[in-house]
């Protein structure tokens, strides 16, 4: 933990402060029972990058992210976050991980103001004045300081979003994990979130790790991108290695296209519901 | 086999939950506010019923036991029969069914609902246990409140039965009489087993519903089934300890 503010004196996050943090995800695998969820999957993030996990939805882009995260243990494999268990408390103490979750996960008895001011409550990060300014600093940057009195029920989606990611910044945080940031939101509030990420890196040198199914937030803000598929990890490099790959997995999964002439859509139909024969007594 | 199983568990996971809250018991001034919170849900916002429930036990015990003993010449014992009642059984009884059906059920809704909705997982990355600011408030406020909830169940109780042992036709004790009998059979000690009843039922009520709610998995319609299995369970180990809590105090 980080040592207190001295009294009167503000501590918004600052570039470089806090040091990224490195991820290292060797052969990991999980079971939920007899279901395969993820099957051998490595990777890493170096600090200060960006990196981003797409797939199709079941793949297990979540539940690798709650991994890193330190709220699941692996069947198998290992998870180092700057070479420690993110899974410890200990852990959690020396390198700060913020999540982001999709649903935005706010604490709703709390006000959106409070919902940022409980972290450094908690832990003691400075006093008063101090907190005020950390968590005021943290709503101006996602301009969501007109909603400081009001409680998560009376946000949008999109409001909801950026207090979650406000909410993970107040933490100062060197890992920060994005649970499809952009999901349920309009093309606008999406651009809007993608480039809120994408500063967030350069202004904190924070390493972020994202999961989405969101090509376009994907492409445009990565250093790296990992696609998972079953639960595998078939690919991995970047934006422009991604657009030039033959994998047809990948080529359909980027370039999805709606062609109603595909057997998929032959299976979808059939003859109308009743009886498939007339009746005899039918003329 | 299955079930005793699932018993055991339920059990190691409740005196886990027991351990790590009170391993934060140092943490508890910095939580003032929390804590002062929990003392009004479950303090102040039972007493109404509380109250009301208790002055009816009363009157009923006061009744029954007035058309009873008068066959027996000893209807002037009715205030020791409802003193002695209420203060080391119905007291501390019926305001633990009461916490359990109203705070417990709440209580595991809310934190039945946080983890549904990952608030807990939120608290975990952000390293703030649950146990320490979910748990330990309301356990430490369950115990300062539960003694004030008996008094005032004790005191309305004991009036309940003074109405009844007045103004009923066949009854016909003053209020004079019926405290005397009240005064001579119910010793200080018997109110405070009572209290000692009601402490070691509150903190298992709030302790287990608290387990209930924190280990509830899946969406929605688990957060229903939570609050049922919290209610029941605790109605359940209400009449269970008090068998084997009375045994220890007599």
């Amino acid at each position: 933990m980080d040592a207190a503010t001295a009294p009167g004196q503000t501590r918004p996050p600052s570039p470089g402060a806090a040091h990224a943090a490195a991820v290292a995800v060797d052969r990991v695998a999980k079971s939920f029972g007899a279901r395969p969820v993820l099957q051998d999957v490595s990777f890493d993030a170096k600090p200060g990058e960006i990196f981003t996990l797409m797939g199709p939805s079941g793949s297990g882009k979540s539940v690798l992210l709650r991994h890193l995260a330190g709220l699941e243990s692996p069947t198998s494999g290992t998870i180092r976050i700057n070479g420690q268990d993110p899974t410890l408390d200990l852990t959690r103490d020396q390198v700060r991980i913020a999540l982001v979750f999709q649903a935005g996960a706010l604490f709703n008895s709390l006000s959106v103001y409070d919902n940022l001011a409980l972290y450094p409550r908690e832990h003691r990060i400075g006093d008063a004045r101090a907190i005020d300014a950390r968590v005021r600093h943290a709503l101006r940057i996602l301009s969501v300081e007109d909603a400081a009195d009001q409680f998560p029920a009376e946000l949008s989606g999109g409001m909801k979003k950026r207090v979650a990611i406000a909410r993970a910044l107040v933490m100062e945080p060197q890992l920060l994990l994005y649970d499809e940031p952009t999901s349920e939101l309009d093309p606008v509030m999406s651009a809007t979130i993608s480039e809120i990420i994408g500063t967030l890196k350069h202004e904190y040198a924070v390493t972020s790790v994202v999961v989405t199914h969101d090509r376009d937030l994907a492409l445009t803000i990565s250093d790296r991108i990992g696609i998972l598929m079953d639960g595998a990890l078939i690919s991995l490099g970047t934006a422009a290695d991604l657009r030039q790959s033959k994998d047809p997995r990948i080529i359909d999964f980027l370039n999805p296209r709606i062609d109603i002439q595909h057997p998929r859509f032959k299976k979808l139909e059939g003859p109308p519901p009743g009886p498939a024969h007339p009746s005899p007594s039918h003329p | 086999m299955k079930q005793l199983n699932a018993i055991v568990a339920g059990v190691g996971s409740v005196v886990q939950l027991m351990a790590r809250a009170l391993a934060y018991l140092p943490t508890l001034p910095r939580q003032r506010a929390r804590f002062i919170e929990q003392c009004y849900l479950i303090g102040y916002t039972t007493l109404p019923i509380v109250a009301i429930l208790s002055f009816f036990i009363g009157t009923v015990l006061a009744l029954e036991a007035g058309y009873a003993m008068q066959d027996f010449g000893a209807k002037e014992f009715i205030g020791s029969l409802v003193g002695l009642s209420m203060a080391r059984e119905l007291g501390p009884m019926m305001t633990a069914v009461l916490l359990a059906g109203r705070v417990g059920s709440a209580l595991a809704a809310e934190l039945a609902s946080m983890q549904v909705y990952q608030e807990i997982d939120a608290l975990t990355t952000m390293n703030i246990p649950p146990a320490k600011i979910l748990v330990l408030p309301r356990l430490a406020a369950v115990l300062v409140m539960m003694p004030v909830l008996i008094v005032v169940a004790n005191i309305v109780g004991w009036f309940g039965g003074a109405v009844v042992a007045r103004y009923v036709g066949y009854l016909g004790i003053s209020p004079e009489s019926y405290f005397a009998a009240l005064r001579s059979f119910t010793r200080f000690k018997d109110v405070v087993n009572g209290m000692e009843k009601a402490e070691v039922f509150g903190f298992v009520v709030v302790l287990v519903c608290c387990d209930i709610g924190l280990n509830t998995r899946g969406g929605p319609r688990e957060i229903g089934a939570a609050v049922t299995r919290a209610v029941v369970v605790s109605l359940v180990l209400i009449l269970v300890m008090d068998y084997f809590v009375t045994k220890l105090l007599l």
